[in-house]
């Protein structure tokens, strides 16, 4: 997400070259806890602040206010070729950590399971990592398996699957073409298989997509309230597109 | 007078020759200093016996690096399989049997193909050469160790074609002559005379041609799978696997300065640097016993 921070901030003031903005990483937890100790205007998470963590803040005189400011959905992709349509989070689990190696098991064809994902560097690359292959259990402590591919880019993943029927893959919905199928995917076993759509991710359906957040203390104000309002507006919501998020509106 | 400004002038020039000479000794040791300030810390940041570990997964902690080492082995190996033998065929070809309008054709071409971006051959395997590789033998998938060595065999070649055909260039007619005279064919001529007189400069090119395998990063990050799965059989070459080179160009920009997986990565560094290094001791140690025996034939 800090890309998405450092994109707006950058345009931002190219567009108003009086405000100045500064952009820290180090992901969601740095962001939040830089809130509570009153350090920062805005802070972007991934994810959902904790009550214990209003909490804290409240005690040091923070007022957390939520904003969505843009959603983030995974397409799980396969050759066009392959039978295969819809999986369950559990069945895409297993195929990435080594318990289901071929196609037949899913009831596909004959054929081994190749495994693409992108980088550990990428933030995709985690996301997937937390909330499907560890199904969201922080004190789950698998990780992919060894054999897993790992393509230094979104387009590698593409180019992959489009040419090799053997391949599964992941990518964000932004960078899915249409000469690969997408995967329509549900949450349990028995579940209905949802496909990630603008509509289906913004409803909240679809399995593999969560909100991105912006932290602010209090209602903001005065140009932290220009620049969120900015964040928001079709200009700001652009960017999300552009760099492969889902817009809020 | 005039002379005297000569001499100045000399002396400057001379100095200037002088620190030039010196200065790549002051940059390799520059290099060396800095890779072992900030690897060597991955020694004491973790066990040595989890740093020699056949996991490599840096985001949790797995910093096993034997698989990459083996990967860029693999890859060098056979790169080197494929780009010797062409490389050297090629050059004897150009420097003793083509005639003389052909060398001329083929030799700026292989220059040129030397001067391909390795960025475009990683786009001619993904799109190409992996595609191929996978449906002619039946693979999983197309991005293996095979793509990377063949990919990095053709990046190799032009520079062991190049050096190869003037150290045969160099050797002296006569010696053909003299051959030829004594009744033996072309062919005798050519691997019994011309290339062991050439040897030391063949030697010296197939050098060159593997130690810009071992440190080409782009095609194969591009082509090889990156999987840090650890080669144990022959059948590694046509698997996924994750070189060295890869690893430090797609985590270093990422990764917190002085954490462990940074020392880490530096550390591949070094054991980058101490396999070049070993590749160049044993170049210059065969070509200097050949250079003797050659000697010896001669006199």
């Amino acid at each position: 997400m800090v890309n998405l921070a450092l994109y707006w901030a950058e345009r931002y003031q190219s567009i108003h070259p009086e405000i100045r903005i500064s952009v820290t990483g180090g992901g969601s937890g740095t962001g939040i806890s830089s809130l509570i100790n009153n350090t920062v205007d805005l802070a972007n998470a991934s994810r959902k602040i904790k009550p214990e963590e209003i909490a804290k803040a409240n005690k040091n005189g923070v007022e957390p206010i939520e904003y969505v400011v843009a959603r983030d959905a995974i397409a799980v992709i396969v050759h066009p070729d392959n039978p295969i349509d819809k999986l369950t989070l559990q069945e895409i689990s297993d195929i990435y950590t080594g318990k289901i190696s071929n196609w037949s098991e899913l009831g596909g064809e004959n054929r081994p399971i190749v495994r693409l994902s992108r980088e550990t560097n990428s933030g995709t690359h985690v996301y997937f990592l937390e909330e499907v292959i560890r199904l969201g259990n922080s004190d789950d402590k698998t990780i992919f398996s060894a054999n897993t591919l790992l393509l230094p880019s979104s387009e590698g993943i593409i180019a992959e699957v489009r040419e090799n029927p053997n391949a599964i893959g992941y990518d964000g919905l932004g960078y899915v073409t249409d000469e690969v199928k997408v995967l329509a995917i549900a949450k349990k076993t028995g579940g209905d298989y949802i496909f990630p759509t603008l509509q289906t991710v913004n409803d909240n359906l679809y399995a593999i997509s969560r909100n991105l957040f912006i932290y602010a203390n209090g209602t903001p104000k005065t140009f932290v309230k220009e620049y969120l309002d900015w964040m928001l507006s079709s200009d700001g919501q652009k960017i999300v597109e552009e760099l492969g998020f889902i817009p809020v509106r | 007078m005039i002379a005297k400004r000569t001499n100045f002038f000399e002396k400057i020039i001379t100095l200037m020759i002088q620190l030039s000479g010196f200065s790549s000794i002051l940059f390799v040791l520059l290099i060396l200093f800095f890779l072992l300030g900030e690897g060597s810390p991955a020694l004491f940041d973790i066990p040595i016996s989890e740093l020699f570990s056949d996991r490599w997964y840096p985001i949790e902690g797995y910093y096993g690096i034997l698989p990459l080492i083996l990967g860029s082995l693999v890859v060098t190996l056979g790169a080197s399989l494929v780009a010797v033998p062409f490389g050297i065929l090629t050059a004897v070809f150009i420097a003793e049997i083509a005639p003389k309008w052909l060398q001329e054709i083929m030799k700026p071409l292989v220059e040129l193909l030397a001067g391909l971006p390795s960025v475009v051959l990683g786009f001619l395997g993904i799109l190409v050469v992996s595609p191929f590789l996978r449906d002619t033998f039946n693979l999983p998938t197309g991005l293996t160790a095979l793509t990377g060595s063949l990919l990095l065999g053709g990046i190799a070649i032009p520079t062991i074609v190049s050096i190869s055909e003037d150290a045969l260039n160099n050797v002296p007619d006569t010696y053909r002559h003299g051959s030829l005279a004594l009744g033996l064919t072309r062919w005798q001529t050519i691997w019994g005379v011309t290339v062991p007189a050439a040897k030391s400069g063949i030697l010296m090119a197939v050098m060159l041609g593997v130690g810009r395998t071992i440190g080409e990063t782009m095609t194969v990050m591009m082509v090889t799978g990156n999987a840090p799965i650890l080669p144990t059989s022959f059948n590694a070459l046509f698997m996924p696997i994750r070189t060295m080179t890869a690893t430090i160009a797609s985590e270093m920009g990422e990764v917190a300065t002085n954490s462990p997986h940074y020392h880490v990565l530096f550390f591949i560094g070094i054991v980058l640097f101490l396999f070049t290094l070993a590749v160049n001791i044993v170049a210059s140690n065969i070509s200097a016993r050949k250079i003797k025996r050659a000697e010896r034939i001669l006199s």
